[in-house]
C-alpha cells in the first residue's frame, strides 16, 4: 500500500502546483481584459479624476505583481476580497475601509446551487450511462445499440438551449409535470428544490450521457477480445456476467476519467442552460461579471473552476490508481 | 470403454480480406472417455481452433461450415447457446496457453476458481473453496491454503498454469482441452506441471485433448497422436507406434527437425584476444540487483550460447553489453579495448561492430516502414551509402538472408510470415557489418521447421563472414545444434561455462544437470522415469523454493 500512498501524495502535490500556476494565467488573463471596472461603472461620461479616485480605491492602481500575491495571499486564507460591484461606493467614497459585500458572500449560494444542479445530474447520468453503455456493449452492433448511440450522439450535437426547449416544450407545457423556470431560494424544501431543478438537470444529462456511455461501451469492447473473457466464456458464463464481472472491472480507468471530465463540465461550463432556466447557478454570476469588469468575482469564479477540473481529475486518477489491483496488492 | 466425442468431418472457415478462408478442412476425430489425445502440429495448423471446435465454440470472425461435433449425445455445432453454456466449465473445461493472461487480473484466484461451479449451480462457494485448496495441494502448489487468495499477479507462471488447471477440474469435467499449457513456461517449470496435469488427469479418469507443437512433450501425455499440417489431417496412431514408425513424409520431417548439429570447431588457440570480454559485471534495476560479477570471453567467428531460466540475467547482460544498461560494477572489453558502460558514449564505429536480432519480429520492425526502407536504414547510419550504391547493398542483404529482392522490397512486415520477419531482422543486424551479433531468444517464437531455417541461416553467416554469436536461449536443443561454447546462468550469476561438449557431458553442476535432465525427450516413459529418479516429492519442494 505504501506505494500507493506515494503516489496518491505525488498527484495532491502536482494538483496543488498545477492550481498555483492556474492562478497566475487566470490573474494575468482577467488582467489584461480591456477596459477596467473604473471606466466600465462610470461609463462615457467619466472624467479622468473620477475614474483615478475610484481606481485608488479599489488599488487598481498598485502594480499587478503585488495586486496578485495580495490576492493569492487572501484566496489561500479564503478571502477572496469584495465585489467590485457591491461595493458602496457612496458612503466609503475617500475612507481607507472597504465594507461592501465579500465575493465568498455573493459566490458562495450559487456555488451551493450549481453544485445541487451537478450532483442531480450526476445521479441520473453517470449510472444511466454505465448502464447504457453495459447494454450497448452487451447487445453490439444491435439494434439497441444503434438506438442508443444515434440518440446520446443526436442530444449531445444539438445545442444545449434547443435540448432545453425541446424538454420544457414537452414536460413543461404539453404535460406540466415540473416548472419551466427554476425559482431557486434559500429555505426552499429539499423536495420543491428538488423539483424546480429537474428540467436543468434533465437537460445536462442529455449532454453529458453520450461521451460517458460510449466511453464504457468502447473500454469494455476493447478488452473482449482478452484471453481472461475467451476464458470466462469458455467456463460457461452468460454474456451479462463475462461483461459485468470480467470486464468492467478492467475497464474502470477509462471510464472513471470520462466521467471526471464530464462532472468538471457540469460545474464550469452550464451557463447556457442556467440562462434558459434562469437557474441562479455560478455559470450566470460570471458572465455578469466579466461584462462589468468585476475582477474579483470573475477571478474567484475562474480559481473555483479551476480547482474542480483538477480536483476532479486528480480524484479520477487516484480512483483509476486504486482500480488497478496491482497497485492494490502489490506482490 | 464408452465413446465421450465425436467429431465427424468438420470443416472450419475465418473471414479475412472480406472473404471466408478454409482453416479446418474436414478434420475428424474421437475420444473415449479417460483418453488423452495430443494434438500436434505447427503453428497455423488450427489446432487451437479444433480444440476450441471440441468445445463448440469459435472465435470471433470464426465459423463452422460444415460437420457435427457430437459430444456425449449432444451435437455442438446445432446446441442452443444457453445449452452449450450449460456443458462448458461443468464438462468442458478448457486450459489456455498463458495462464497469465487468461486469470482475470482484476479477481483472486480463488474467486476465479469457484466460479464454475457457483454459477453452475454444481457446488456452493465454501463447497468450492475448500475443494479448490484440496486440488491447489494437489498440484503442489506452495502454501495451498493461501495461494488462491492471491490475485494472479502475485504468483509465478508456473504456479499460474497448475491454478488453471486446478480451475479447470473445478466442476469435475469430463474433458479438458489443454492448449498449449507448458509452452510459455521454462523447462524447469514445465515439468513440474506435466507430472501435476499427467496426475490428476490419471486420478480423476479425465479425458483431454493436449495440444502442443512439441513432439516430446505430447509423448508423455498422450495415449493417442493426431498430427496436423495447415488445416488437413496427416495422420493418427498411437503414440508409441506414431513414435517409432511414423507413416506419413511430414511427420517424418517433424521428427528429423532435431537432428541439425553444427560440425565441431578446432578449439580457440590460447593467446587469441577474444572479442568481447565480459569482466566481473555486475547490474541492477534500481535497487534490484540482477546481475552478480559475472565473467566470460566470446571469441571471433564463435557461438556462445548463454542458457538459464527466465529471470536468470541473460538478456540483462545483453543489454550491458550494448550499453544499454551501463553496469554497477565491472567492465566490458571488445577486442581488448574497454568500452564505454553507456552506449551514448560509444563512438559509432564501436556501436556499428555489435548488432542485436530480437525475440519477437513483429514487435522489433516498424510495421509502417517497408523491408527496403527497414534494412537500408542501418546501411545510411553506418556506412553513408546513398541511392543505387544503397539500393545494391540492400539487395545484396536480402540476397544473403534467402529472400529475392524483386519480391520483398517494397512489402510491408505485416505482409511476411514469421520466419522472413526474422530474417529481415538478421539482414538489418548485418547491414551493420557488425562482427558480432546478439541472438535474444531468435527462435524460440517460431515453429521447429522455421526456426531450424534460421538456424543454418545464421551458421551459414557465420561462416562465411566470421560473425560472432552470443546466443541467449532457454532452448537446450538449440543449444546443441548451435553452441560451440556454453555459458549456464542462474539468479544472474554464471554458473558454468566451457566448451558444449563438456556441457552435455557429465559431471555437471547441479543446476545444470536440473536443466539438462528437465528437457523433454521422446520416449514415452521419460517423464515417468524422470520423476521415479527424482523423487516426487523433489518436485514439490523445487517450486516451494522458488517461492
Amino acid at each position: 500500500m505504501r506505494s500507493v500512498q506515494l503516489i496518491i501524495l505525488q498527484r495532491l502535490g502536482l494538483g496543488l502546483l498545477t492550481l498555483l500556476v492556474v492562478s497566475m494565467v487566470i490573474f494575468i488573463a482577467v488582467n489584461s481584459l480591456p477596459g477596467d471596472f473604473a471606466q466600465a461603472i462610470l461609463g462615457q461620461g467619466a472624467t479622468p479624476e473620477a475614474v483615478e479616485a475610484i481606481r485608488q480605491q479599489i488599488g487598481l492602481d498598485k502594480p499587478p505583481v503585488t495586486r496578485y500575491f495580495e490576492w493569492l495571499g487572501g484566496a489561500v486564507t479564503g478571502d477572496m476580497g469584495v465585489s467590485f460591484a457591491q461595493a458602496n461606493f457612496a458612503s466609503n467614497f475617500g475612507s481607507t475601509s472597504n465594507t461592501g459585500v465579500t465575493v465568498v458572500d455573493q459566490i458562495a449560494p450559487r456555488l451551493a446551487n450549481t453544485m445541487f444542479l451537478a450532483g442531480v445530474t450526476a445521479l441520473i447520468a453517470v449510472p444511466l450511462a454505465v448502464t447504457l453503455g453495459i447494454l450497448a456493449a452487451l447487445y453490439r452492433n444491435s439494434v439497441f445499440d444503434k438506438a442508443a448511440n444515434i440518440f446520446t450522439l443526436s442530444s449531445i450535437s444539438s445545442p444545449e438551449f434547443f435540448v432545453a426547449y425541446i424538454l420544457i416544450l414537452l414536460l413543461a407545457v404539453l404535460n406540466p409535470i415540473f416548472p419551466s423556470l427554476s425559482n431557486i431560494f434559500n429555505d426552499m424544501p429539499f423536495d420543491a428544490r428538488l423539483k424546480a431543478t429537474m428540467l436543468p438537470a434533465l437537460t445536462l444529462t442529455l449532454v453529458v450521457t453520450a461521451h460517458m456511455m460510449r466511453m464504457t461501451r468502447a473500454a469494455i469492447i476493447n478488452l473482449l477480445a482478452s484471453p481472461y473473457i475467451e476464458m470466462a466464456r469458455l467456463k460457461g458464463m452468460s454474456p451479462l456476467r463475462v461483461i459485468v464481472t470480467h470486464a468492467l472491472p478492467n475497464a474502470l480507468a477509462p471510464i472513471i476519467n470520462v466521467i471526471a471530465l464530464n462532472l468538471a463540465y457540469l460545474i464550469t461550463g452550464v451557463v447556457v442552460v442556467e440562462v434558459v432556466f434562469v437557474y441562479p447557478g455560478i455559470g450566470q454570476l460570471f458572465v455578469d461579471s466579466v461584462k462589468i469588469r468585476d475582477i474579483p468575482v470573475v477571478q474567484a469564479c475562474c480559481l473555483i473552476f479551476a480547482a474542480a477540473y483538477i480536483l476532479l481529475n486528480l480524484t479520477a486518477d487516484i480512483l483509476s490508481i486504486l482500480s488497478n489491483p496491482r497497485l492494490r496488492h502489490p506482490k | 470403454m464408452s465413446r465421450l466425442l465425436t467429431i465427424k468431418d468438420l470443416w472450419i472457415e475465418g473471414r479475412s480480406d472480406e472473404q471466408w478462408n478454409p482453416i479446418i478442412n474436414g478434420a475428424s476425430l474421437h475420444l473415449d472417455k479417460g483418453e488423452v489425445l495430443g494434438l500436434i502440429g505447427e503453428s497455423g495448423a488450427g489446432k487451437s481452433t479444433l480444440g476450441l471446435a471440441a468445445m463448440g465454440f469459435v472465435r470471433d470472425g470464426v465459423r463452422i461450415s460444415k460437420g457435427s461435433v457430437d459430444f456425449d449425445g449432444v451435437d455442438l455445432t446445432k446446441a442452443s447457446a444457453d445449452k452449450k453454456r450449460k456443458l462448458l466449465g461443468s464438462r468442458i473445461a478448457y486450459v489456455a496457453q498463458s495462464a497469465a493472461a487468461s486469470f482475470n487480473p482484476a479477481h483472486r484466484l480463488i474467486d476465479q476458481h469457484v466460479e464454475a461451479p457457483v454459477q453452475h449451480g454444481i457446488r456452493s462457494r465454501a463447497e468450492s473453496e475448500a475443494d479448490g485448496i484440496e486440488l491447489y495441494a494437489k498440484l503442489r502448489l506452495p502454501d495451498p491454503e493461501h495461494i488462491g487468495f492471491r490475485y494472479p499477479h502475485q504468483v509465478s507462471g508456473g504456479q499460474l498454469q497448475r491454478a488453471m488447471t486446478a480451475m479447470a477440474m473445478a466442476c469435475r469435467p469430463d474433458l479438458i482441452i489443454f492448449d498449449e499449457p507448458t509452452t510459455a513456461l521454462d523447462v524447469t517449470t514445465q515439468i513440474e506441471v506435466l507430472a501435476a496435469i499427467r496426475e490428476i488427469v490419471d486420478q480423476f479418469g479425465t479425458a483431454a485433448i493436449y495440444i502442443t507443437h512439441d513432439l516430446a512433450v505430447v509423448a508423455q501425455m498422450a495415449d493417442r497422436i493426431k498430427v496436423l499440417l495447415k488445416g488437413d489431417e496427416v495422420e493418427e496412431a498411437d503414440t508409441r507406434t506414431m513414435l517409432t514408425a511414423p507413416t506419413e513424409d511430414y511427420t517424418k520431417s517433424l521428427w528429423a527437425v532435431r537432428s541439425f548439429e553444427r560440425p565441431k570447431k578446432p578449439a580457440v588457440p590460447a593467446d587469441q584476444t577474444p572479442l568481447v570480454s565480459i569482466r566481473n559485471v555486475s547490474a541492477a534495476y534500481g535497487t534490484a540487483k540482477v546481475l552478480d560479477d559475472v565473467s566470460f570471453d566470446i571469441h571471433p567467428g564463435r557461438t556462445v550460447a548463454v542458457v538459464g531460466e527466465s529471470g536468470s540475467g541473460k538478456s540483462t547482460t545483453a543489454r550491458c553489453i550494448t550499453g544499454l544498461l551501463p553496469p554497477i560494477a565491472g567492465s566490458i572489453e571488445f577486442d581488448g579495448n574497454p568500452l564505454a558502460p553507456d552506449y551514448r558514449k560509444r563512438s559509432k564505429d564501436q556501436l556499428r561492430q555489435v548488432q542485436m536480432i530480437y525475440q519477437m519480429a513483429d514487435t522489433a520492425l516498424n510495421p509502417r516502414m517497408s523491408i527496403g526502407q527497414i534494412i537500408a536504414r542501418p546501411v545510411q547510419f553506418y556506412m553513408g551509402l546513398s541511392g543505387k550504391a544503397l539500393r545494391a547493398r540492400v539487395d545484396d542483404l536480402l540476397e544473403q538472408i534467402e529472400l529475392p529482392s524483386d519480391q520483398y522490397y517494397h512489402r510491408l512486415p505485416s505482409e511476411l510470415s514469421g520466419g522472413q520477419k526474422q530474417r529481415i531482422g538478421i539482414a538489418r543486424a548485418l547491414a551493420a557489418e557488425p562482427r558480432m551479433i546478439i541472438c535474444d531468444e531468435v527462435t524460440s517464437a517460431l515453429d521447429q521447421l522455421v526456426a531450424e531455417g534460421i538456424l543454418r541461416l545464421l551458421a551459414r553467416l557465420q561462416d562465411e563472414l566470421g560473425l560472432a554469436y552470443m546466443f541467449i536461449t532457454h532452448d537446450l536443443a538449440t543449444v546443441r545444434a548451435i553452441a560451440d561454447e556454453v555459458v549456464v546462468m542462474q539468479q544472474g550469476k554464471v554458473v558454468e561455462a566451457g566448451p558444449k561438449d563438456d556441457m552435455f557431458k557429465p559431471p555437471h553442476h547441479p543446476y545444470t544437470d536440473l536443466l539438462l535432465s528437465s528437457v523433454p525427450e521422446m520416449d514415452p516413459d521419460w517423464l515417468t522415469e524422470l520423476l521415479k529418479e527424482r523423487g516426487v516429492d523433489n518436485i514439490g519442494d523445487a517450486a516451494t523454493a522458488k517461492m
